[in-house]
């Protein structure tokens, strides 16, 4: 980090100052009183900043240095998959024949990026064993909602009203239980096993024909593959509910098990996870949703479709649920996804998740002894440790995770999955290299050794950041969300 | 080896040896034999970069694209200019490859910026809250409908006719699942009916959703609508196009409960629909109802000022099925996109720009509609977009255009039965006296 930068682009604010230009107006004026009624006049500017071209430059430039980024260093952030993005996907999605498209030009004037869609979906149903997808959805949890639209579209369509409640375990992702909530459900939750698995009695508890179905993430938010899946599966549909698949940890899955195939009827999933497209600082991102054909009927509209060779948006599609944001979905993302899926071809995505399960198996056997694992078994492409093996004063998860920013690493979820105390949840992918493991895991063990040594040193973590630790409970106690003079 | 995948077979082999396997295949034996994939995926073998360029280079040359077209299209989405540095610290990839920012205090930049966003949004609309963004204006409307249902405990949402049709089938979609009834209200003459809303709005009435300007480009007389809908104790959003409030009233100003709107005009490009952002905006008393992610401004145990996700007991990760909405990852990185925009056009610039939209509309509307040719859909004040009535099918007039290199307007067929033969015109500041001229010497002669 350079010399300490402090300032808003507000406070760079000087009258007269600018940092854009545009051509003379170059047709005849007219008063403004014509052309519109005075009573809908601002009277007062918009306080915008009054900046040059330079202070924009270096005020942004600036804070981007108080960002740390996958192209910094290693981001073990559980759950969200923080792999490398690749350069070549970002130049694919600058090409000017896909950034300068209006989403209402005519069909014969945008063929390559339906046909991208096209094969980009063909793509999603191979990886996942589904048969078709919707590219609408904008993010994750997006993709959950509109996955259980489908579901309940598809029981209200067979005139099974009654099912209106959505089973989620305890370990899900927050996003699980809510976005239930906004699709119209009532939410039961049931407790997982020791292991952070589906409890089968407590499943079968709850099954009913008032269910409209289970949502599931696959590898577990423990990192661990539901083994009873195919159980699980039978269950759920024997008692007329659908299986809904939680797309968050498809990481560790590519070309060796499908989602499909294990009985699931709806999937989401991350593109800007599994797929390599960057997060953005919190989006864009993309959360297409799968379906078996049964379901197919139900996807938001328009669907791209192909005849003879010429692709078509196909709005004509009475069962749908209908439109679930503007236009076909975050485009820009979806280049991004099918360049690497095309650079890394069968192989490669196999490869992928093959080695995001090695490195994380490995890191885990590494960390043994100085912090607890939650379940110490093979696990997936992640996995979980419960805090510090030895516990000293009060020194907790937060203060490991501050001290890990200390020597360069982005700290791991920490607090989740909300079943494990002192929760750390650690995903190192496969873009890292041994090294790098090694580096960071011998970090943790340095700072396990430090919370018992000099514990202090973890409390008062990070050292050398622009700014320590932040009051939270001031921020939201007497919130100020915006800049005032 | 993959240029994304660094570990040797060396590596593996040491690793493997550390975890005490003797292969890659044992870690996946814990997956049961029957859903194991027993086949490679039917996928093609893995392409070079170059091979990848090429691919996908040809299928981006299939496109005509509006670097290569004159564009009059608009309809919620806009060709406006956007300044180069707009492209260069978006590119940026500390900005670009973090993620949500949960460690504060590495990433001040992400929270600053959206703060900053935030202060510039709620300056534009003249409303006193907002948050970091949302997927788009369709998706931030219908979460606008969903908060007004719950601040007001009713479930009825009316919205005129004039809104954007893709806003307002994504609206219809989200209502229909929360069981809250949608009464649309027909146009006269382009606007808000005023006496239809009179006819429909009542006790249950949670909001009354209007578009400014208007899907038709026209601006309403908001200020009446305001009065009917408080008169009911009903919520007014306001569905904004943000350039125009460059020079018009705000949303605050008219007194809108909730301003929620599309951020693609602002930096964000075009992109075949997206990805774009939707922002939210609202007052005082509403934050706590607020969906997504807010950034707050706090202290750091120096006393130094920083920035922090905050308000976080509204949103799913905490209060989950009890959450305001189940939005997790925003569109943060169009946020900032609209930030250096708004930072860079400034003060001056949003005016300037607006200015220019406006009288280039208006050349356009006196030269389009002289000899009689077209007629003007509707008789009212309009800002960057107007309807013209021609007594041809606008498909065959925009194939003709096309032909020229023009990207001609909406067909207002598409969502609205009676409006046959009429056209949605945009005009931007990117476009010219001759670019307008020559428009109208082609139509004339169709």
């Amino acid at each position: 980090m350079l010399k300490e930068y402090e300032s808003l682009i507000f406070e760079l604010s000087k009258e007269g100052k600018k940092a854009y230009t545009l051509p003379p107006l170059d047709v005849e004026e007219k008063p403004l009183e014509d052309m519109l009624p005075k009573e809908m006049l601002r009277e007062k500017e918009v306080d915008l900043p009054e900046v040059s071209e330079v202070d924009v430059i270096r005020h942004y430039t600036l804070l981007s240095q108080k960002n740390y980024g996958v192209d910094i260093g290693f981001y073990p952030l559980g759950s969200c998959t923080m792999k490398y993005n690749p350069k070549i996907n970002e130049d694919m999605a600058s090409l000017p024949g896909f950034t300068e498209l209006h989403p209402y030009q005519p069909e014969e004037t945008v063929q390559g990026a339906l046909k991208l869609m096209y094969e980009l979906e063909k793509a999603l149903c191979e990886i996942t064993g589904m048969d078709r997808f919707s590219l609408h959805p904008a993010a994750g949890a997006h993709g959950e909602l509109t996955g259980l639209m489908i579901i309940k579209a598809y029981h209200e369509h067979r005139n099974d009203k009654k099912r209106k409640k959505i089973i989620v375990p305890d370990s899900a992702h927050g996003t699980n239980p809510a976005s239930a909530a906004v699709a119209g459900f009532d939410v039961i939750e049931i407790k997982s096993n020791k292991e952070g698995a589906i409890d089968l009695e407590a499943l079968k508890a709850v099954l009913n024909d008032e269910v409209a179905g289970l949502m599931l993430t696959n590898p577990s938010t423990l990192g661990l593959f539901e083994e009873n899946i195919v159980e699980i599966a039978r269950l759920v549909h024997e008692a007329g509910g659908l299986l809904y698949y939680d797309g968050a940890n498809l990481n560790a899955i590519m070309g060796i098990s499908r989602p499909g195939d294990m009985g699931f009827d709806v999937v989401h999933l991350n593109l800007h996870k599994t797929f390599s497209t960057p997060h953005g600082g919190g989006g864009p991102g993309s959360g297409p949703v799968g379906v078996k054909k049964e379901l197919a009927d139900f996807l938001p509209v328009p669907t791209v479709e192909e005849k003879d060779g010429r692709y078509f948006l196909d709005y004509d599609r009475p069962l749908s649920i209908g439109k679930v944001r503007s236009f076909y979905g975050n485009f820009n993302v979806m280049i991004k996804a099918y360049s690497y899926i095309l650079t890394m071809g069968a192989e490669g995505l196999k490869r992928a998740s093959e080695l995001a399960v090695l490195n994380a198996n490995y890191l885990k056997e590494k960390l043994k002894g100085y912090y607890k694992v939650a379940v110490d078994k093979t696990c997936m492409h992640e996995f979980v440790l419960a805090g510090l093996a030895e516990k000293s004063g009060d020194v907790r998860t937060l203060d490991v995770a501050k001290r890990l920013i200390d020597y360069g690493f982005h700290p791991p979820t920490i607090y989740f999955p909300l079943i494990v105390e002192e929760a750390l949840m650690i995903e190192p992918t496969e873009t890292e290299t041994k090294e790098t493991l090694d580096a960071f895991a011998e970090t943790l063990i340095k700072i396990a050794k430090e919370a018992k040594e000099n514990p202090e040193l973890l409390k008062e973590a990070p050292h050398n950041t622009p700014v320590r630790r932040l009051d939270e409970v001031l921020a939201a106690r007497n919130p100020v969300i915006r800049w005032t003079k | 080896m993959f240029p994304y995948l660094p570990i040797s077979s060396e590596d593996e082999k040491e690793m493997l040896k550390t975890i005490g396997k003797n292969s890659i295949e044992e870690l996946f034996e814990v997956i049961p034999k029957e859903v194991r994939l027993n086949r490679p995926l039917n996928l093609g073998k893995p392409m070079s970069e170059l091979e990848v360029r090429k691919r996908l280079g040809s299928y981006a040359d299939e496109n005509k694209n509006l670097s290569q077209l004159v564009s009059f299209l608009g309809a919620g989405v806009y060709d406006h200019y956007i300044p180069s540095v707009v492209k260069h610290i978006i590119s940026r990839s500390e900005f670009y490859t973090a993620y949500t920012p949960y460690q504060p205090e590495i990433s001040q930049g992400t929270l600053q910026a959206i703060f900053e966003y935030q202060t510039m949004i709620t300056n534009l609309t003249g409303m006193e809250v907002t948050n970091a963004s949302m997927y788009d204006g369709a998706s931030a409307c219908a979460e606008a409908a969903m908060m007004a249902c719950d601040a007001t405990k009713r479930k009825s949402i009316i919205v005129s006719k004039t809104v954007n049709p893709e806003t307002r089938k994504v609206l219809k979609t989200y209502m229909h699942f929360k069981e809250v009834e949608v009464v649309e209200i027909e146009d006269a003459d382009g606007v808000t009916d005023i006496e239809k809303l009179k006819e429909v709005i009542g006790p249950n009435t949670a909001a009354v959703i209007v578009q400014y300007p208007n899907f038709f480009g026209i601006i309403e007389n908001l200020q009446e609508i305001e009065k009917i809908t408080h008169e009911q104790k009903a919520m007014l959003i306001t569905y904004v196009h943000p350039i125009p409030l460059g020079i018009l009233k705000s949303p605050g100003e008219i007194g809108a409960d909730i301003a929620v709107g599309d951020g693609q005009s602002l930096g964000n490009g075009l992109h075949y629909g997206g990805p774009y952002l939707g922002f939210l905006a609202t007052t005082q008393k509403l934050l706590r109802r607020m969906p997504g992610r807010i950034v707050g401004q706090t202290k750091d145990v120096d006393g130094k000022r920083g920035f922090v996700l905050t308000l976080q007991a509204r949103e799913q990760h905490i209060r989950r099925e009890k959450a305001t909405s189940n939005i997790c990852s925003n569109h943060s990185l169009n946020a900032l996109t609209a930030a250096v925009y708004l930072a860079t056009i400034g003060k001056k610039g949003i005016k300037e720009v607006a200015y220019q939209c406006l009288q280039k509309a208006h050349y356009a509307y006196t030269v389009l509609t002289e000899s009689g040719k077209y007629k003007p859909a509707f008789n009212k004040p309009f800002f960057m977009e107007f309807a013209l009535k021609t007594d041809k099918d606008v498909a065959e007039i925009n194939k003709k255009l096309l032909e020229e290199g023009i990207l001609g307007g909406y067909d207002l067929q598409r969502d609205y039965e009676k409006y046959k033969n009429v056209m949605l015109l945009a005009f931007t500041e990117k476009r010219t006296k001759e670019e307008i001229d020559r428009l109208k010497s082609l139509l004339e002669v169709m």
